[in-house]
């Protein structure tokens, strides 16, 4: 009798509700919701790119891909370090000087992550990949690469996040529904989807491209056929970090104080859980993967209150699991074509 | 067919000489029991004779060390059920730790609502639960295969830590303090089970291994262990050789939920306290760290991995700042030399098979196959 | 916390210091009235007078330990490894003065976590060097294993552990070297209704047990002023949608409770989302990583914090900042305190468990941060809430909250 009292207890839970629907703040907030998190997604999408070219070619969940995003953040913050910007207000240039500083911490940032995830093939997969490991043990080396990649970061810089620095102020350009679009926000949402119909080009009408194709779908034939399957397999950690090194500095644009030693782990998770919803080894389907969860999670936050955004995120990826068990767009990077 | 299933045989040599397993394997069973008895013994006494280069210390307190160890290690053998035997990649096992955590807090912690009972009833009855989350969790997301079902657990032990910060009677960060622990006092008349002695926790601990290990021999044996191999090998050819497939891996999921909770329960009633700090990702990366390192399949493998996934951050607990950078690198270079795992899984037969090896051998056991989990190069198991 | 500013307040401060009682007379004028023009309110001059771990240089003693216990490694390491400079400040400087007397710091590492702590202090009372603990850092970990240190009878003192519930356990070596969760919240509802003059506030919390705590205290506090709420998660960085929620309520003010790693980003988006109400924070807030990390968003933040402002404190801030190489974080120079008291018993030939436990309960002395002097649960016997603003890029004191 009183077991079941308790239960009945436990969940209606001392009177208050612990879940709400606030359907008048979600209308109200509608639009300036969806291009935040327009905003906030393609950035997800850049990443999920990475674990999603990874996938498709290696069908091997990259973890440590996280950390090949957040060491790109390092380089935008100390590109921007370097060239003497410090800590605090935003300082004012020339639109001409930040566009060009800008570039700058993006071929820093592409550099450094792009580096990262090449030398992370070939320190944690590639002597597996020599000795025929078994697909799951390469799970394990990932997770031990992202503690050693996390470790040093913490030894070098300690456990602090670094102080936002930043060149160009998130201001309004112009509304939509009333909603404000800011320059931050369009430099992102263009500049990711630019990138990634420029990386669809490489990978569906290049030489290299073909060759991606080629071992994602069969290895072993591809291999008889000429593709130098190692080559191909470097190519593609280089254009995941190249990816995560873009999205890094979009992410460090959006949030000056990203760069801290575990600040890249969530951001890995949701692009992964976007990778897989729009259908991993699929590169529109990590776009759309991205740009769905980023929305899905503000609107969700909206509806249920701030605490519930992960929540949402991962039941929308259970519930959609359900009806298509391999994603929105289920293909696979091999079968890809334009 | 990935790129991971071309020609291992350089590295990975089917016959490979294992003299001491040989051994082991052509022993009677009396013999085995001979040299086990002793064995266990010694692991009994080991926080009681804290040998000085295995101790933690001065870092860490070694008897509780040792409980964290067994802890991981029957964590690992539930796991072992899902991943190893079953072969279903589960990267949210924490969330059914985490049930039989709360569940243990729920019922005996004065910070909670409900009606208090002992904790020996509770242990029970957080299996019992978390078997009902393992069924909950398995039927809509069971039909789903290999990654996708990887990325779906993961989201679920996210959800269960999440809904532990969210929902209000869970007490999130604030936590439950006083957590139940089993009965009896020492001399003083303190409770023997208490938060700052592990000696007590890890023998009561190391018990409910070998309790399981039993069960799960046994399990392994039967015709669902049977399944459960045949899921992992080659999940089309069981479905079309008329095996219940996703009945069978729901059960996987289960009995893995069950030692799960269980282990939930032992960790709460231990600390004395839950909150929902540790139920997070890395922790369930952890996990299955254990089970991979060990070798997925093995029992006795996954049982090492364990000791060396809990046991090497806390024997460089001293030096804080290097010690996840030590574990970090162990983690790759013990993989990248043992990719089978420390211990890998053994294709054998499973019912009557000592006495069909005596029959057509001669001798106790063939072991056929280093690779653990190779379940994508089924054609070189021959 | 640089030079210049300290110079500058120091003059402030000293004209202010005549009369504790005026100064306090002011603040009560000051508050309800306009925000930006209140008085500032000096500094107790008292605070000169603190005690200096370094004492007479003549102290004798056999060699013992004290121990830090609580995060180097893992969650919120940034705050941990605060505290455990402060600590060390304190023992370096006292080994240094007292050639006779060398005390070690030993250094246990919980990661922040329940999970781990248990282990720890167990190695730590089984430790017989050990006679004092300055830890641990989080509430978690301290109702995890806080009965250890009780039944080994070790004395404890917690710089930033603000859980009210730890002082009810009965544990009679627990001692709080701050103001809990229940005195910070009412005052900083008062100060923004009051000084600040809002009508609406906005109240976003964390996660933690500390930013729960804090905002359950100040959502009452505020009553009807209280125009809307949100939860975010620790480690969280992108705050869109709680920024659109809080820019519909229009609100006059807004406080996070919670610390400043997710505070930093968090103001700055308000502010780029032309979110204009006063951002108010806690002490968990209230550190130069969040005046530096919020860029432009900063200077229009206001903090309350349990802790005497630190303005005369030029000597312990040039020798932290000499030691470390940073200037002083939250709860640096809480740790220095106690561990100062600490420091100042095993001076006065209490080297024992016992002994220094009972220095510790009977302890009546100022601290830079405050007057020191605990009640039998182990809450101080006084706390006062002090506010501070940010101007020119630096956190300032403010007003005293009655």
């Amino acid at each position: 009798m009183s077991m079941t009292h308790d239960l009945s207890s436990l969940v209606l839970a001392q009177g208050d509700s612990w879940i709400t629907f606030d359907v008048g703040a979600f209308v109200e907030n509608f639009w300036a919701n969806t291009i935040d998190g327009l905003a906030y997604g393609s950035i997800y999408a850049l990443v999920a790119l990475g674990y999603t070219l990874v996938y498709g070619v290696l069908k091997l969940i990259n973890f440590a891909h996280s950390e090949v995003f957040i060491y790109g953040a390092y380089a935008v913050w100390f590109t921007f370090f370097g060239l003497g910007f410090r800590p605090g207000a935003t300082a004012q240039l020339p639109v001409l000087e930040v566009i060009g500083f800008l570039l700058l911490a993006l071929l820093a940032a592409m550099a450094v992550s792009g580096g990262t995830a090449v030398l992370l093939e070939r320190v944690a997969y590639r002597p597996l990949r020599k000795r025929g490991a078994p697909k799951l043990v390469f799970l394990i080396t990932a997770i031990g690469a992202s503690f050693v990649l996390q470790q040093i970061l913490f030894i070098w810089r300690g456990g602090n996040a670094e102080q936002g620095i930043r060149l160009l102020r998130n201001e309004p350009l112009f509304k939509i529904f009333g909603a404000d679009v800011t320059n931050v926000t369009i430099i992102t949402i263009v500049a990711s989807v630019v990138l990634m119909l420029a990386v669809n080009a490489f990978v569906n009408r290049t030489k290299f491209g073909r060759g991606i194709r080629a071992v994602a779908q069969d290895p072993d034939t591809a291999t008889l056929m000429g593709v130098n399957k190692e080559r191909v397999i470097t190519l593609t950690f280089l254009i995941g970090g190249l990816l995560a090194g873009a999205a890094a500095l979009f992410y460090m644009m959006k949030i000056p104080q990203g760069a801290s030693y575990q600040g890249g782990f969530i951001l890995g998770i949701k692009a992964f859980t976007a990778a897989v919803l729009g259908g991993i080894g699929n590169l529109r389907g990590a776009l759309l993967g991205g740009l769905l969860l980023g929305v899905a999670e503000n609107y969700g936050q909206s509806l249920f209150g701030g605490e519930w955004r992960d929540v949402v995120a991962f039941v929308l990826l259970v519930l959609i699991l359900m009806v298509r068990p391999t994603g929105i767009l289920g293909e696979s990077l091999g079968k890809a074509r334009v | 067919m990935t790129v991971t299933s071309t020609p291992p045989a350089a590295a990975v040599p089917a016959k490979r000489k294992r003299p001491i397993s040989d051994w082991w394997n052509n022993l009677p069973r009396v013999q085995q029991w001979l040299v086990l008895v002793p064995l266990v013994a010694l692991i009994y006494l080991l926080p009681v004779l804290n040998p000085p280069i295995i101790s933690t210390q001065p870092g860490y307190d070694f008897p509780i060390a040792m409980f964290e160890v067994s802890r991981y290690a029957l964590v690992a053998i539930g796991l072992n059920i899902v991943v190893g035997q079953a072969g279903l990649l589960d990267l949210g096992y924490v969330g059914f730790f985490a049930v039989g955590a709360y569940v243990m807090a729920l019922f005996t912690s004065p910070d909670s609502t409900l009606h208090k009972l002992p904790f020996l009833v509770v242990l029970p009855i957080a299996m019992v639960v978390t078997m009902i989350f393992g069924v909950i969790l398995g039927t809509p997301t069971l039909r789903l295969r290999g990654d996708y079902l990887a990325i779906v657990t993961l989201g679920f032990g996210e959800i269960v830590r999440l809904l532990a910060d969210n929902v209000d009677p869970l007490r999130g960060n604030r936590g439950f303090q006083s957590v139940g622990h089993p009965p009896g006092t020492n001399a003083d008349g303190t409770p023997l089970f208490n938060n700052s002695d592990g000696t007590p926790w890890y023998w009561l601990c190391v018990t409910l291994i070998i309790l399981v290990l039993f069960l799960v021999g046994n399990l392994e044996r039967s015709r669902v262990g049977r399944a459960w191999v045949a899921i992992r090998d080659d999940e089309d050819a069981a479905e079309i050789m008329g095996l219940p497939t996703y009945k069978f891996k729901i059960w996987a999921f289960v009995s893995g939920a069950a030692v799960g909770g269980l282990s939930g329960a032992l960790y709460a009633g231990q600390l004395g306290f839950v909150n929902n700090q540790k139920f997070d990702v890395v922790t369930s990366m952890l996990f299955l760290a254990a089970v991979i390192l060990g070798g997925a399949g093995n029992k006795v493998g996954v049982l090492l991995g364990a000791i060396v996934v809990a046991y090497i951050p806390l024997r460089f607990q001293a030096i804080a700042e290097y010690k996840y950078l030590i574990f970090g690198l162990a983690l790759i270079i013990l993989m990248i030399f043992r990719p089978q795992g420390l211990l890998g899984a053994r294709q054998r037969l499973l019912t009557y098979g000592r006495q069909a090896y005596q029959r057509l051998l001669g001798r106790g056991e063939q072991v056929s196959s280093d690779g653990s989990l190779a379940s994508d190069t089924p054609g070189e198991k021959a | 916390m640089q030079r210049a500013r300290l110079t500058k307040i120091f003059v402030l401060a000293a004209a202010g210091a005549i009369s504790l009682s005026a100064c306090a007379a002011r603040t009560d004028s000051g508050s309800g009235g306009s925000d930006s023009s209140a008085p500032q309110a000096a500094a107790p001059s008292a605070a000169a007078d603190a005690a200096d771990p370094a004492g007479d240089g003549k102290a004798q003693c056999s060699p013992t330990s004290i121990a830090y216990a609580g995060t180097i490694n893992g969650a919120n390491a940034a705050l941990g490894i605060n505290i455990l400079n402060g600590a060390k400040l304190a023992v370096d400087q006292h080994n240094k003065a007292n050639p006779g007397c060398q005390v070690k710091l030993e250094q246990f590492d919980t990661e922040g976590t329940p999970d781990k702590a248990p282990g720890i202090v167990t190695q730590i009372v089984n430790t017989p060097g050990i006679i004092g603990v300055v830890g641990l850092p989080f509430s978690g970990e301290s109702k995890a294993a806080g009965n250890i240190f009780n039944s080994a009878g070790l004395v404890t003192v917690t710089p930033s552990a603000t859980a009210p519930a730890l002082s009810t356990n009965g544990w009679k070596t627990f001692f709080r070297g701050l103001g809990n969760d229940n005195s910070q919240g009412p005052a900083a509802a008062k100060f923004m209704t009051g000084e600040l003059g809002a009508k609406k506030v906005c109240v976003i919390e964390d996660d933690s047990e500390y930013g729960t705590g804090l905002a359950a205290t100040t959502k009452q506090g505020l009553g009807s002023a209280l125009a809307c709420e949100d939860k975010v998660k620790t480690k969280q960085t992108d705050f869109s949608a709680v920024v659109n929620k809080v820019k519909a309520a229009a609100p006059d003010a807004v406080f996070y409770s919670g610390y400043y790693q997710e505070a930093a980003p968090f103001a700055q988006q308000l502010n780029d989302a032309g979110v204009t109400a006063k951002f108010v924070g806690p002490d968990g807030v209230k550190d130069d990583e969040f005046v530096k990390g919020a860029g432009d968003a900063a200077a229009n933040a206001y903090f309350t914090c349990p802790c005497v402002p630190a303005d005369q404190f030029t000597k312990f801030t040039d020798a932290y900042k000499a030691a470390t190489g940073k200037d002083p974080g939250t709860y640096s120079p809480e740790a220095y305190d106690l561990a100062t008291i600490l420091l100042k018993g095993i001076d006065s030939g209490k080297t024992t468990r016992p002994a220094l436990l009972d220095f510790v309960k009977t302890y009546d002395g100022q601290g830079l941060t405050k007057h020191f002097k605990w009640d039998d649960k182990g809450e101080l016997a006084s706390t006062t809430v002090w506010t501070y603003k940010v101007e020119n890029g630096k956190i300032v004191r403010n007003t005293e909250i009655k």
